[in-house]
């Protein structure tokens, strides 16, 4: 609650703050916790509702807790014409999981995104906001095995 | 005062009317389904659409009446384009008296695409009503784009609801979202079916509308499976 | 240090400009594609490098803005000797400091090579994706560090806005731009000087300028790389600006998607700030101005000028009636000039060089030069500048190279999710507002597309509708449910269940969701499917009658099966097939289990025969 109080601080109790408010909430926390909405209804006094029609409104908010890892598959033009689509499915199947859920387990959240500005690099993924481009689903598979065993190593080692 | 001509008769209107206030001036009936004369206007709808003499088609509801200006409230496009409107309406909300009088009206005879019954056309009255009337801002739209809906902040019934009913006094196609007393989502809550389920109490307490659901026995008591409406569901949410 | 006057500024310009040419310069693109490509560790070796050989200080070394060709990243040019080199990796970095830097050897493996000629090239401008180009907006890009701003006052920075704060009046800066003739570079192509002036006669207590950075079409990326690459050039056209139609406040409306492009900003707004150009008495005239950055929260919406304002104010981006327009009533009811961020880095080079100058560039209606994002299925994707008229042959094929052999290309879709699919018999269309207009499509804010005989329109369609019934606010009946009908026609065609009436109901939709939508998002959003049933028809007639995919990409239409003639039996295809569908032995042509087959297509992708065929 302290750091909520420290980010509206920072821009000041006005309702055209709200959304620069809301962004570096979910900056923090991953995603918008409900006793945050309320904390920051009371303290802008603006409506409940109308916060909460900004958080489902716009992309970047997200109402449930993220992955330990993010996965976005770009579905801008660009990627959607050089195989986005597949990689979707390809995700969709080694996951188990569809496109905007969290893995039963919590490690992996599987999220679409409509371009992220490097289109001459189509198809694009983005792993924890790190640029993986040209992107096969050979090449993805292998990722995620990456990722896997970077855990299971972690494991191991008490 | 701004001059203007609608389907060639000339009318004079204070400065800032609409073109559908101009209408109405002349006795000119426009379909409307957005729109109330007690909330500011909205233009979701746009079944009000007229054709200007440029040839775009806009909603007279919100369009600001101009000094010259030349329109068609029932030209061929106007009509064909409010028949394609009350087509996709109908498709969403089969069962509405209100729209299937529409229907009738503009010869709408067949619904081609897949029957969603949403029951609700997100018109935004009683989002309006409960705002600029009711000073309660207890519900809202949620979502963007084809997931859009109405309801409360969570789903949840809202500290803001003072159970007044306006929203659903307000709904054109009626029968709305309320799932009665004791739904945990419902989008106000406190509407008991319009015949209340509890006469012999009911006549003592007059509790319709007001304490509703105080005493208890609505709650316990019996109620007919088509007493109350369904929940809006079938829209998938972005989570 | 703060710049009181003109002299003061060029004095400084002077000093940096002469202290530049005197050191050798290493050039790092730090713009997203090569970022992503890993140029921030071609730097870092770099500097490391630089650092051993001890000419650290010796050296000028600059994270650069993007130079456009994003597709051979990570990209490096060095000015002495000048040499451009293009896929470097960070290993390749010791190479370049001991051979290129200190003995003055040009390293022939990471030139770039001409397609035409095959030979290889020493110099960016030689090749033909930059030769046909005309740098105007970008012409800093790539060149400067974007977030030293000492760097673009050595190149002529704020001198125009000195000039004009101490030498123009607004009007005058007004009319310079309407003789110009600058039309908006975000979409619809209002004339700038215009909107300049209905807001300056706008009555109102203080009056906003906007730049919008909200660049939600999907498969462009113009807008990130200018502010991203030269964020000061539209800094300066917004001063220029604020001080012709009396605004004291702006805004820059950047999506939060672009977090370097944000940072770039803050740290360019802070330099601003601290030499003057922002803030009380600016060039010790009577203008003050500032400025502040606002977050887009992702919306394809919020571009609209009404919804931007939504959302500049706190709320949810749902566009309004218009008129009242925005240089009427804008932000919080102040009178507010909207402008794209091209539009306004296009501003100081007009006043610089003079209308007459840019006027002289490109046609009759459609003046100066448009960015665009060159993507898709051509041999050289990235971002490209030229004087407008260009056709749209000369882009594809020339600057673009052509298709992908073997393939064939087949259309481009021009503006985005608001513009239209053109086909190759269209390719000697001059590219300017009124011919692309006309054509079905729009100019739209730079998007291009390319496609070819392995795209499928109908799922180019319905892909866009896909996308637009996502974005659309869903405020107005015909947008949000017109959309989301198109979309399932369109779904039921790629899946072959359609019928033709299906297609005469999607075109009647679509022509009514065009008419009666309330903003400009549901107007445009039937033109990807207006313009496909307009040009390729016949592609949709062979999904609904035949049930055939022509370009073989909708999934429920096609079947993979091996050409056993191509097949070498390599395996390769066998193990990552998630339907374990692929049988054969070593050596032998391998069968593909069409009972299993879920056609995911990763055979197709593995196969280096091309035996994989779609039919
Ligand atoms: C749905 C929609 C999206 C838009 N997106 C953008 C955008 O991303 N960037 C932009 O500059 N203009 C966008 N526009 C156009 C703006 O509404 C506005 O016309 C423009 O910013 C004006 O600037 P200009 O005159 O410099 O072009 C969009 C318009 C619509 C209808
Ligand atoms: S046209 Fe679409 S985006 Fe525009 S107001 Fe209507 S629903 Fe919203
Ligand atoms: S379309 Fe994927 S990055 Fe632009
Ligand atoms: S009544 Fe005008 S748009 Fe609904």
């Amino acid at each position: 609650m302290q750091e909520i109080e420290a980010i509206i601080e920072r821009y000041g109790a006005q309702r055209r703050h709200v959304i620069s408010i809301l962004q570096d909430i979910q900056a923090r926390f991953h995603y918008l916790p409900k006793d945050a909405l309320m904390e920051v209804a009371a303290r802008v006094r603006i409506p409940l509702i109308d916060l909460y029609s900004i958080a489902t409104f716009y992309n970047c908010f997200s109402l449930l807790p993220r992955g330990e890892h993010v996965i976005k598959v770009c579905l801008g033009t660009a990627c959607h014409l050089k195989g986005g689509t597949r990689l979707v499915e390809a995700l969709e199947r080694e996951l188990g999981v569809r496109e905007g859920e969290l893995t039963p387990d919590g490690r992996f959240s599987f999220e679409t995104v409509r371009c992220v500005g490097a289109c001459a690099l189509a198809p694009l993924v983005l792993i924890d906001e790190r640029y993986y481009p040209k992107m096969t689903q050979r090449k993805l598979t292998q990722v995620l095995a990456r990722l896997r065993r970077a855990r299971q190593a972690a494991e191991a080692v008490p | 005062m701004t001059k203007l001509y609608i389907n060639g008769i000339e009318v004079e209107i204070e400065q800032g009317a609409s073109l559908l206030e101009a209408a109405q001036q002349l006795g000119i009936e426009i379909p409307t389904l957005c729109f109330h004369p007690g909330l500011s206007a909205y233009g979701a709808c746009r079944l009000c659409v007229v054709e200007l003499g440029d040839g775009r088609l806009v909603s007279a509801c919100t369009y600001p009446a101009q000094e010259g200006l030349r329109v068609r409230t029932h030209s061929p496009r106007v009509r064909r384009a409010r028949r394609m409107l009350i087509e996709l309406l109908l498709s969403i909300c089969p069962s509405s008296k209100r729209l299937q009088d529409l229907a009738a009206e503009h010869q709408v005879e067949r619904v081609r695409f897949a029957v969603r019954d949403e029951r609700c056309i997100l018109c935004g009255l009683c989002v309006r009503m409960c705002a600029e009337q009711m000073m309660a801002h207890a519900i809202g739209f949620v979502n963007r784009g084809y997931r859009r809906r109405i309801t409360t902040p969570f789903d949840l019934r809202s500290d803001a609801c003072r159970r007044c009913g306006g929203c659903l006094y307000i709904c054109p196609v009626c029968e709305v979202r309320c799932q009665g007393v004791g739904a945990p989502s419902a989008v106000c809550g406190s509407c008991t079916p319009p015949a209340p389920t509890c006469p012999p109490v009911y006549e003592d307490l007059a509790c319709y509308m007001g304490a509703t659901g105080e005493c208890g026995t609505c709650v316990r008591g019996p109620r007919t499976p088509d007493s109350h409406s369904p929940t809006v569901a079938g829209r998938r949410e972005k989570v | 240090m703060k710049i009181r006057t003109l002299e003061q500024l060029m004095a400084l310009e002077q000093e940096l400009c002469a202290a530049r040419d005197r050191k050798p310069c290493v050039r790092v693109c730090g713009g997203t594609g090569c970022r992503a490509r890993g140029s921030e560790d071609v730097l870092a070796r770099f500097q490391t490098q630089l650092r051993e050989v001890g000419w650290a200080e010796a050296v000028d070394l600059k994270f650069t803005g993007c130079h456009g060709l994003c597709e051979r990243g990570p990209l490096v040019s060095l000015t002495s000797p000048e040499v451009f080199y293009q896929g470097v990796e960070a290993d390749d970095v010791p190479a370049i400091v001991a051979e290129t830097l200190v003995r003055g050897v040009v390293i022939e493996r990471l030139l770039a090579h001409d397609p035409m000629t095959g030979q290889r090239v020493r110099r960016e401008q030689e090749l033909p994706f930059y030769r046909r180009q005309q740098r105007v907006v970008l012409r800093f890009n790539g060149v400067i560090d974007p977030t030293d701003i000492r760097e673009y006052i050595a190149l002529g920075g704020y001198r125009t806005l000195g000039v004009v704060l101490t030498r123009l009046t607004p009007e005058e800066v007004i009319e310079i731009i309407e003789r110009s003739g600058l039309r908006g570079r975000g979409g619809a192509g209002f004339p700038t000087g215009k909107k300049w002036r209905l807001a300056r006669a706008a009555p109102g207590a203080r009056k906003y300028v906007i730049c919008n950075g909200d660049e939600g079409d999907p498969g462009a990326f113009m807008d990130r790389s200018v502010l991203e690459g030269n964020p000061h050039s539209v800094i300066e056209g917004m001063i220029i600006g604020a001080y012709a139609v009396g605004a004291t406040r702006g805004i820059i409306y950047v999506r939060e998607e672009y977090p370097l492009a944000v940072r770039t900003l803050q740290i360019a707004l802070a330099q601003a700030r601290e030499y003057g150009f922002l803030g009380e008495a600016i060039f010790d005239s009577a203008f003050s101005f500032d400025l502040e950055i606002v977050r887009g929260a992702g919306a394809f919406v919020a571009g609209e000028e009404t919804a931007l304002i939504a959302a500049v104010e706190g709320r949810v981006s749902e566009p309004r009636q218009r008129p009242p327009y925005p240089v009427q009533r804008g932000v919080w009811g102040y009178p507010t000039v909207i402008n794209n961020v091209e539009t306004w880095a296009n501003i100081p080079i007009i006043l610089e060089r003079g209308p007459e100058w840019f006027a002289r560039l490109g046609t009759a209606t459609s003046k100066g030069t448009k960015i665009f994002s060159l993507v898709g299925k051509v041999a050289n994707t990235g971002l490209v500048e030229i004087p407008m008229g260009m056709t749209l042959r000369d882009l594809v094929e020339e600057i673009g190279g052509g298709a992908l052999p073997p393939r064939e290309i087949k259309a481009v879709q021009i503006g985005g999710p608001s513009g239209g699919c053109l086909p190759k018999a269209l390719f000697d269309l001059p590219i300017d507002y009124e011919s692309l207009t006309e054509a079905g499509a729009m100019m739209g804010s730079g998007g291009l597309i390319v496609m070819d005989d392995r795209t499928c329109m109908v799922d180019v369609a319905r892909y866009f509708m896909d996308f637009l019934r996502d974005e659309s606010c869903g405020k107005c009946l015909p947008c949000r449910e017109g959309t989301h009908r198109m979309y399932e026609l369109l779904t039921a065609m790629c899946e072959g269940r359609a019928t033709d009436a299906d297609l005469e109901l999607l075109e009647e939709l679509a022509q009514v969701v065009k008419e009666t939508s309330l903003c400009g998002l549901g107007q445009t959003a039937p033109n990807p499917v207006l313009t496909t049933l307009r040009y390729f028809r016949s592609e949709y007639e062979a999904h609904i009658r035949q049930k055939r995919c022509p370009a073989g990409v909708c999934k429920a239409l096609i079947r993979y099966v091996i050409n056993a003639e191509r097949c070498t039996g390599c395996v390769a295809c066998v193990q990552p097939c998630p339907q374990q569908a692929i049988s054969g032995q070593l050596k032998q042509p391998h069968l593909i289990d069409p009972e299993r087959c879920i056609k995911c297509g990763i055979c197709h992708e593995v196969c280096q025969f091309g035996a994989v065929e779609i039919v």
